[in-house]
């Protein structure tokens, strides 16, 4: 089922009355397609989780719309819009047994809706097979790793089919390994499923990783939406540029002047397109290339072996983020022995922003 | 070695203390119990035996206090609880006014219990003097019933002041506990079963239920024992003259005890020693049950 959020707002009353509402949902604008697996990214604080719960009717909205397909759900509570939800902290009911939890939602159907003991059984039993705890079901939530726990958070989630299924930081609390484990099992499940997942994440890789489309946002204004790749390669303001990709972008302070990019003094790239002024100049750790007569020159730092990559930190008057990190190939790699190490710049890793909207300048190259 | 003996010296204080007051006094207790006739100014005893034990346990006093004892049990400790659990629900629904509500709930904690026994005296007992009513018969009057005095009636009617006093007293120490659990329960267990739809007599019957049930055995345990000891709540509302008070006897097994060591009738530490051991027993009995109750259900 599509999602579609319309001009939606949330405020909440500031705990100082005198001073001014908190903002943490600002004017959504956006449609969620059919059956995709999306990433609700930001830092912490900027709404992710309040999103969540707007789309799941635990939160009313102060002003706007959400729709499930052409239904406007707004106004129906969470019971009634067929969502599952998955918390961080799982909310597993420590006193039943997985079999149990699994089974609470379908117990909870009356009317038409309600189903005899064998189907409600088979049901549990499908969802726990998807999540392949089946081995498990006797278990309290307590003999279970949190890996497992996460599962039948998922299971239980999944149990009722719901038309949408709301992660709230699903990895969060689960260790490195077993984030990457649990993330590929996300997006199988969802694969396999077809239902419409939404999830939140303060982790770009996660988000990027197994995502059909990635929601940036900071301070409850949306920043961008769009495939995972595009949003890396074409970021629409600092902001977005800044939060994507590890190691992070190297910004600097720059100038265009008759289309050319200048950085210190140096005349770096051609910008064509670009207007004359001072910029921001957002560069990819891999968008330096090493270049014996590059335009680019640093005082080289140190050498960083990573095995396949050589992380190459060195640093320059007109960065802005402390030190310049850039990612080469090992076999060009200096041996560190070097005063100054210079580089090419790949245009379509380099990107400018403006000094006062932070928005992105197109050029071409 | 050396870390031991250390570990002794730090302990010492306690052990001296511990032992002198509490197990010297018990083990006293349980020898007194056998030697009939024990006199505290001569320190002499005419025999060993079980007599004592034969004597109380044919005290048609003694039976009375246990009588009354029971009762007392059975009555406050499940209403007390269920209207402690009750309140603390209504307590951490409501959001306005709700520490006036905390602070009025807990105010007989803080009151001492011989003033609420007065109280609660003037509040059932017909005066001899003035020519007004308690407010209770005042009230019953109001339905046109003949005025009433609970303190000097009948048996039901002491019983009844009595379990009421009781249940008035006990409430705000569980009350304080059982919010203190209910607001201890992780929100996102009833924000999972909001969005599962489920009715709210279900939420508190498999979520909420579950999650405090260590506090409720925990108080019902306590409350269990605390009855069993009532004593000061008994003289507060009907005085110290306990098997004579109005025509019924409303003695408890601790009230018997003292009457038996120091009361008008008293003088007889062998009788009293041999009644607080079979008090003993019985607490003993009780709780152990209690608890494994408690631990069967925290298995499942």
């Amino acid at each position: 089922m599509k999602v579609v959020l319309k001009n939606l707002t949330k405020r909440f009353p500031n705990r100082n009355k005198k001073l001014p509402d908190v903002i943490a949902v600002n004017d959504f604008d956006f449609e969620i397609p059919d059956g995709k697996l999306i990433g609700l990214l930001g830092p912490s604080g900027c709404g992710k989780s309040t999103t969540l719960n707007l789309i799941s009717g635990l939160e009313k909205p102060t002003s706007g719309r959400v729709f499930f397909g052409d239904t406007d759900v707004t106004e129906l509570p969470p019971e009634n819009r067929g969502v599952g939800l998955v918390f961080q902290n799982y909310a597993l009911y420590p006193h039943l047994t997985v079999r149990q939890n699994i089974l609470f939602p379908l117990q909870n159907l009356r009317g038409d809706k309600k189903l005899s003991k064998e189907v409600m059984e088979e049901k549990a039993l499908e969802a726990a097979k998807l999540v392949q705890i089946d081995s498990l079901m006797e278990r309290k939530p307590s003999e279970l790793s949190g890996g497992q726990q996460q599962r039948v958070a998922i299971a239980r989630a999944l149990v009722k089919m719901p038309s949408v299924l709301l992660l709230d930081e699903p990895l969060s609390n689960l260790d490195a390994r077993l984030r990457l484990q649990t993330r590929e099992e996300i997006r199988r499940i969802q694969n396999e499923t077809g239902i419409t997942t939404i999830f939140v994440t303060h982790d770009q890789e996660e988000a990027m990783s197994i995502s059909d489309l990635i929601v940036v946002m900071k301070d409850g204004v949306l920043q961008q939406i769009g495939k995972p790749q595009d949003v890396y390669d074409m970021p629409e303001n600092l902001f977005v540029a800044k939060f994507l990709g590890t190691p992070a972008i190297n910004v600097f302070e720059g100038e265009v002047k008759n289309s050319r990019l200048y950085i210190g003094c140096e005349d770096v790239l051609a910008v064509t397109g670009a207007p004359d002024g001072e910029v921001w100049v957002g560069i990819r750790p891999e968008g330096f290339s090493l270049d014996e007569g590059g335009a680019f020159k640093a005082k080289l730092e140190r050498v960083e072996v990573m095995g396949r990559d050589t992380s190459v930190v060195s640093t320059h008057e007109g960065c802005v983020t402390g030190s310049i990190r850039s990612i080469v190939p090992s076999e060009e790699r200096p041996d560190g022995s070097e005063k100054t190490v210079s580089f090419s710049l790949k245009p379509f890793k380099t990107h400018l922003f403006s000094k006062d909207t932070e928005e992105r300048i197109p050029f071409s190259y | 070695m050396k870390n031991n003996i250390k570990g002794w010296l730090y302990l010492l204080p306690a052990i001296l203390f511990l032992g002198v007051f509490m197990v010297y006094p018990l083990i006293d207790v349980f020898v007194y119990s056998f030697q009939e006739n024990y006199q505290f100014v001569s320190q002499t005893y005419t025999g060993v035996g079980a007599y004592n034990y034969s004597y109380v346990l044919h005290d048609a006093s003694f039976l009375q206090a246990v009588k009354n004892t029971f009762i007392l049990v059975i009555v406050t400790v499940p209403l007390s609880t269920g209207f402690a659990l009750l309140i603390s629900l209504a307590l951490s629904s409501v959001k306005k006014l709700k520490n006036l509500f905390q602070t009025v709930y807990f105010l007989p904690y803080v009151t001492n219990t011989l003033a609420v026994g007065l109280v609660f005296m003037l509040l059932f007992k017909e005066s001899d003097q003035s020519q007004t009513h308690s407010l209770i018969s005042t009230i019953i009057g109001l339905f046109g019933l003949e005025p009433f005095d609970f303190i000097d009636g009948p048996y039901w009617a002491n019983m009844f002041v009595m379990c009421f006093y009781t249940i008035w007293v006990v409430l705000p120490f569980k009350i304080l506990i059982l919010t203190s659990a209910l607001a201890s329960v992780n929100q996102d267990y009833y924000r999972a079963a909001k969005v599962d739809g489920t009715r709210p007599f279900r939420i508190f019957t498999r979520i909420t239920l579950p999650m405090i049930r260590p506090m409720i055995f925990y108080l019902i345990i306590t409350g269990f024992i605390g009855a069993f000891k009532a004593y000061s709540d008994v003289v507060a509302i009907f005085g110290t003259d306990l098997n004579h008070a109005g025509a019924s006897g409303m003695n408890t097994i601790v009230g018997y005890v003292y009457d038996m060591l120091y009361g008008s009738t008293g003088g007889y530490p062998s009788y009293a020693s041999a009644a607080a051991i079979i008090l003993f027993v019985i607490v003993l009995t009780i709780t152990t049950i209690n608890l494994s109750i408690s631990r069967r259900n925290a298995h499942n």
